[in-house]
């Protein structure tokens, strides 16, 4: 969609070999780790929501490489890809699934709730809609920092969301806000044609023309096929150096699919299994090794299986990590990190204390 | 002062000797509840310009009860910010400023609009900690009117503690006169964890002495409002006043002589002033301007049945609002409410109780 012009290269034609080699390696890390949750969840090591990203992975990989390290980054609750993206260690995010202490949080957030202070990534937020507001407040923050504190320099932040949560308030006011208080946060809506069993046709209007709705609110919009990781970052970049500098918000109809159901327990009736199939033959990461390995020749078929195997060993070293590791102590976590400073008397079921170190911090 | 570092925190929270002596409550310098606010808003924000004022009129109109008024002149448009009727997406802003290093103070114009904000309040403020293992926390202060505020009728006149004092992870403040306003106000402000402070329409204009010099009211420290040996009242904002009225009227009419405290914060709740206050006189009444399943007098009621009850003479009495939505009828408003009428009565039926 994003098209370079015929007399300019593109973007990503410009960048090396081992940065798109690097976008390749941590697709493949998603898809491996999202395969390997999968199985873990059905053998009843994961618990709960448990959401799959597979198919979806140039999106997270494409537009948070377009970022610089610090700049926030906000998602739903299908946020293992991000977490992932943003540089979480696979083992503190399995971990988390797990349940387990060593978890990015510890185990008191599970898979819906993956928060990485290091690398700027806001979490994970459950409740459909709910970190939109929250990603205007990012944007808020970093450029009342620079504007009135005189610290720090202009940043531009990420929110992530489904196309099911287009259609909630909170989001309605926070492009409200964010066009009206100028906020740099981009909104990404991860457009994979569904919310649970509802088609965005049967849910949304104007299914195919998203950006008006942005326009709406007065910020700049663009639809970019998100199983492209190139046309993602063709389009994406100049995007993000647009808003970070004219300090102002985006929106981006990113069009991908996912290939699993919409969580661990979907008999997926609502679409069939050609649809399905057409969409993986457009699959970001077969065309992104190929384009390696025939277009820029960089890649060779030996190097990719080599890859595929190392990705294969790190994610199993996570799962075999999580299943070794501690669980959270009753005694230590569970009446933990309620306060940051608790008091006498808060609860009267019991004192709050503090609890141990978060292992990312 | 004390420090305290945690990692959520980018800087550590210094928070004054909560057990230094407050200043006397006596004294001319007067001055109005709203304007108590003020000074102890203006005052932090002086202090430290990650403080911020978020909300609807709080800017250009000084603010839809006058709370804010001049703060805009003082402290200019980035950091007293207007915002759209959007209580949600502000309350979100707000919080994720919080997490972001910032010290918003978010202003509902009443806590009856807080309930479209209900998601963020609720969700995100008190549980960021906890969800994010520690990660981040909500340093946040959530300010407006709450009660009553005069045939306002079912949808603006909410007292939200009931239902939001539910919920770990807040920190629920209700002050009952200015000095006390504005004390627990800055330590909110400092507080590391997110504070709902809830006020008074019906006392913003009230007037008191607040000294000159500053000082920092601790949470969790009730008031002894007036003293007296024969029943507990216990109340936090408003009705604070009435048990006061109640008491007198008690203690001219009945010789029945009342302690009342005025609890300043319901999370923490100052359980142990009650319990010693009920060993003295063995009875207790809860004043409270929430419905009464499972509101805060409900909570006292059984904190105190766990703690005294064998210093009981008798059942804890509750004298909530009537159990129906807000009338808009002057006389059924009035009659809805805690009054001082139904307390003395309350206590005056629970002194004849063995
Ligand atoms: C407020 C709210 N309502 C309902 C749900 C239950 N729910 C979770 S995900 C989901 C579908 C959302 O779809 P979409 O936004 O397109 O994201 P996707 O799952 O496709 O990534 C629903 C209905 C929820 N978590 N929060
Ligand atoms: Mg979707």
């Amino acid at each position: 969609m994003a098209q370079a012009t015929t007399d300019r290269p593109s973007l990503s034609s410009q960048l090396p070999d081992k940065t798109l080699t690097k976008w390749l390696y941590d697709m493949q890390l998603i898809r491996e780790f999202e395969t390997r949750t999968a199985q873990a969840y059905q053998q009843a090591k994961i618990g709960g929501f448990c959401h799959i990203y597979t198919g979806q992975e140039a999106c997270a990989v494409g537009t948070i490489a377009c970022l610089d390290a610090k700049d926030p980054v906000i998602t739903a609750y299908r946020d293992h890809g991000h977490a992932l993206a943003r540089g979480m260690d696979p083992k503190a995010c399995m971990a988390e699934m797990f349940g387990k202490l060593p978890g990015c949080a510890k185990g008191k957030g599970g898979s819906m709730h993956m928060f990485d202070k290091p690398n700027h990534l806001y979490g994970g937020h459950g409740i459909v809609g709910a970190q939109t507001p929250l990603g205007a407040g990012l944007a808020f923050a970093d450029r009342y920092r620079w504007e009135v504190l005189g610290k720090g320099s202009k940043q531009v932040s990420l929110c992530y969301l489904g196309d099911g949560a287009l259609n909630q308030g909170a989001f309605h006011e926070a492009q409200n806000l964010a066009g009206l208080l100028n906020l740099p946060v981009i909104y990404i809506v991860e457009n994979n044609g569904y919310s649970m069993g509802t088609s965005i046709e049967r849910g949304t209007t104007m299914a195919d023309q998203l950006t008006l709705k942005a326009k709406g609110y007065g910020i700049k919009g663009i639809e970019i096929d998100g199983m492209s990781i190139m046309d993602v970052y063709d389009a994406f970049k100049p995007l993000v150096d647009e808003c970070r500098d004219l300090q102002r918000p985006g929106f981006v109809d990113l069009k991908t699919y996912r290939y699993q159901g919409h969580s661990m327990s979907d008999p997926q009736k609502y679409r069939t299994k050609e649809e399905v199939e057409d969409a993986k033959e457009r699959d970001s990461i077969a065309n992104l090794a190929s384009h390696l390995m025939q277009e820029r020749g960089c890649l060779s078929e030996d190097d990719w299986k080599a890859m595929q195997k190392e990705i294969r060993d790190i994610v199993k070293e996570s799962v075999d990590f999580a299943e070794a590791a501690e669980a959270p102590s009753v005694e230590e976590e569970l009446y933990s990190d309620v306060f940051i400073h608790p008091l006498p008397n808060l609860s009267p079921s019991g004192a709050y204390t503090h609890g141990s170190k978060n292992p990312l911090l | 002062m004390t420090t305290l570092t945690h990692p959520a925190l980018d800087k550590p929270y210094t928070y004054p000797d909560f057990d230094k002596p407050l200043p006397p409550r006596e004294g001319d310098r007067v001055i109005q509840f709203r304007e108590a606010l003020r000074e102890a808003m203006s005052e932090e924000m002086r202090r430290d310009e990650r403080v911020f004022l978020m909300g609807e009129e709080v800017a250009n109109y000084n603010g839809a009860y006058k709370v804010s008024q001049g703060m805009l002149d003082e402290f200019g448009d980035k950091r007293i910010i207007d915002t759209p009727i959007s209580e949600n997406g502000f309350a979100g802003m707000g919080i994720a400023a919080a997490m972001g290093g910032l010290r918003p103070i978010v202003e509902f114009m009443s806590w009856s609009f807080s309930l479209v904000a209900a998601d963020q309040i609720l969700n995100n403020a008190p549980k960021m900690l906890y969800m994010s293992g520690a990660q981040w926390g909500c340093p946040i202060v959530f300010r407006g009117n709450n009660g009553a505020g005069g045939q306002l009728g079912s949808t603006h006149s909410w007292c939200v503690e009931g239902l939001y004092a539910n919920v770990p992870g807040v920190k629920i403040v209700i002050p009952s006169n200015p000095y006390d306003a504005k004390g627990l106000l800055k330590t909110a402000i400092l507080d590391p964890d997110p504070v709902f402070f809830l006020e008074s329409e019906r006392m913003l204009g009230d007037k008191a002495h607040v000294p000159e010099e500053e000082y920092y009211i601790p949470f969790g420290k009730a008031r002894l409002a007036r003293e007296g040996s024969d029943v507990t009242l216990v109340s936090f904002g408003r009705p604070v006043h009435f048990c006061v009225e109640a008491a007198e009227k008690l203690a001219g009419d009945e010789g029945i002589e009342a302690d009342v405290l005025d609890m300043r914060t319901i999370r923490p709740l100052d359980i142990d002033a009650i319990v010693e206050s009920v060993k003295k006189t063995n009875r207790i009444v809860v004043v409270d301007q929430c419905w009464p399943f499972a509101s805060i007098a409900s909570e006292v009621c059984t904190q105190v049945m766990e703690r005294a009850f064998d210093w009981l003479d008798a059942a804890p009495v509750r004298v909530n609002t009537a159990d129906v939505p807000t009338p808009y009828a002057k006389g059924l408003e009035a009659a809805y409410l805690p009054n001082t009428e139904r307390i003395a009565a309350a206590v005056t039926k629970l002194a004849g109780a063995r």
